[in-house]
């Protein structure tokens, strides 16, 4: 453990935390390695734009080729207060990013005395996506999405990425993952400008749900676990990640009207 | 040939001590207090932007006083010390005791090595969890901690600001009182400190992970009205 220092002008690691990680030691990212590894991969997170802000949802599934590693994963994370982030591809990878990320957005915040804007927020991600690219060559790509609130401009705006770190705002949804297509497809067709924060949760659980019906890495609802997507609303209340009991319902809603559907035929 | 002129190191001690603490009353003060749900920070602070009282972790506040720069410089070494610490092992594992510890090491070798010492005075807190006690920790120029209880005070006016928050101190609190309580403590009979003067900042657990509360100017007009 590092003591507490205080850095000298002009050799300050300033407010980039994984600078200040390297000065002490740590090496949060792992450096190019030979050869190429297959590790758990996790998919399918979609964000739609609406009224209140955004939403953003993902499914629980990990997979390591066609086994299923991990069934109730956490694939969608508050970033900050105003802000939240879906990870797609391989799970460990991902995992360290978000983390490093959510401290670097709170870092920021604290040395600063005021969070970053949400533009800065999606170009810190991207530098952090661009900085993977030597280790998702090697099989371990990491493609998140990003949106938030953004109170500046008042509004709910989402970022979709690639794998070198582009950065892409959307105005309707974003969508990232191997079932990404699927969702994507479904939410273009039932997509409204001006949702409400509720259709918008609804659309996404389709959405997920139609994903997992094509996708063997996707998950879909596991009703007698109690496991359902991660479903989340970010607004200029801050975010609010849905309960369990929430999110079952809203699954619920989802079922009575595709039976309905089938019905009608 | 020249003889380096011989200072006992009493005195050169004692010369470092005066210039700190001159230093430090020129500033105004700040108070930090325990109260039922929390720990409240309130400092007699005209500006709104340059702070003297900030969040270091999910559960522990810095108030400092003196030369702006120098505390600025320790409340940003001790935001990297936690954060480091946090992401290395775990983030409760970060506490304010520790903290403290730091803060004293470092402003006890500046003290005795450097050319001239830290002008500054500081407080950490720490709130308890679930029923723990919470811990305040004064952190003075020289390296010196007190583990304060209940109250304390910093700054220019300490001493007298410190007698008046022990005549109206008492356990149980509510924030509104505290607020009270402090504001008047900062104040000497001469004169009235408005909301617009007073930095106010709370750590109080809620939902939230992150403790550490600022209230506006609104709020707190309307718990000194309360």
């Amino acid at each position: 453990m590092s003591s507490i220092s205080i850095y000298p002008a002009g050799d300050d690691p300033g407010t980039d935390f994984v600078k200040l990680l390297k000065r002490n030691g740590q090496e949060p990212f792992s450096k190019d390695l030979p050869g190429v590894i297959d590790a758990g991969h996790a998919t399918t997170v979609i964000g739609i734009r609406c009224n209140e802000g955004i939403v953003m949802a993902g499914d629980r599934r990990a997979t390591s080729g066609h086994l299923i590693s991990h069934r109730d994963m956490q694939k969608v994370f508050a970033a900050d207060r105003h802000s939240a982030v879906g990870i797609a591809g391989a799970a460990g990878p991902a995992i360290q990013m978000v983390r490093v990320f959510q401290l670097q957005l709170e870092y920021y915040e604290k040395i600063e005395g005021k969070p970053l804007s949400l533009d800065g927020k999606a170009n810190q991600l991207s530098e952090m996506i661009r900085g993977n690219l030597p280790q998702a060559m090697q099989g371990l790509a990491v493609v998140p999405i990003f949106g938030g609130f953004d109170l500046a401009r008042n509004a709910g705006r989402l970022f979709q990425f690639d794998i070198t770190g582009g950065r892409y705002e959307e105005q309707e949804y974003a969508a990232s993952g191997s079932g990404s297509l699927h969702a994507g497809t479904v939410i273009k067709l039932g997509f409204q400008k001006s949702m409400s924060a509720d259709a918008a949760l609804s659309l996404a659980v389709k959405a997920l749900w139609h994903a997992a019906d094509e996708d063997s890495a996707t998950g879909g609802p596991d009703p007698i676990r109690g496991i359902y997507p991660i479903l989340a609303v970010v607004s200029a209340q801050g975010f609010r990640q849905l309960s369990d009991d929430e999110s079952a319902a809203v699954f619920t809603d989802l079922q009575t009207e595709l039976n309905s559907d089938r019905n009608k035929s | 040939m020249s003889m380096p002129m011989y200072v006992s190191p009493e005195q050169l001690m004692q010369d470092r001590a005066d210039y700190a603490r001159k230093g430090i009353a020129r500033g105004r003060s700040l108070v930090v207090l325990e109260y039922k749900d929390g720990v409240a920070f309130v400092a007699d602070n005209k500006s709104s932007t340059l702070r003297k009282v900030s969040e270091i972790y999910d559960r522990i506040g810095f108030g400092g006083v003196g030369r702006y720069n120098e505390f600025d410089q320790l409340r940003i070494a001790g935001v990297r010390h936690a954060e480091l610490k946090g992401f290395q092992y775990s983030r409760e594992d970060v506490d304010g005791r520790s903290l403290a510890n730091q803060y004293a090491q470092m402003l006890g070798q500046i003290f005795t090595h450097e050319m001239k010492p830290m002008e500054v005075e500081i407080v950490v807190a720490e709130l308890g969890v679930n029923d723990a006690n919470n811990e305040l920790y004064r952190i003075q120029y020289d390296g010196t901690v007190v583990d304060e209880h209940g109250f304390c005070s910093i700054g220019g006016d300490a001493e007298a600001v410190r007698n008046r928050l022990q005549d109206g101190y008492s356990e149980g609190l509510s924030r509104n009182q505290a607020i009270r309580l402090a504001t008047n403590a900062l104040a000497d009979d001469s004169r009235v400190i408005q909301a617009p003067a007073l930095e106010v900042a709370v750590l109080e657990a809620g939902v939230e992970r992150r403790c550490f509360m600022r209230l506006d100017d609104p709020e707190v007009q309307s718990a000194l009205e309360d």
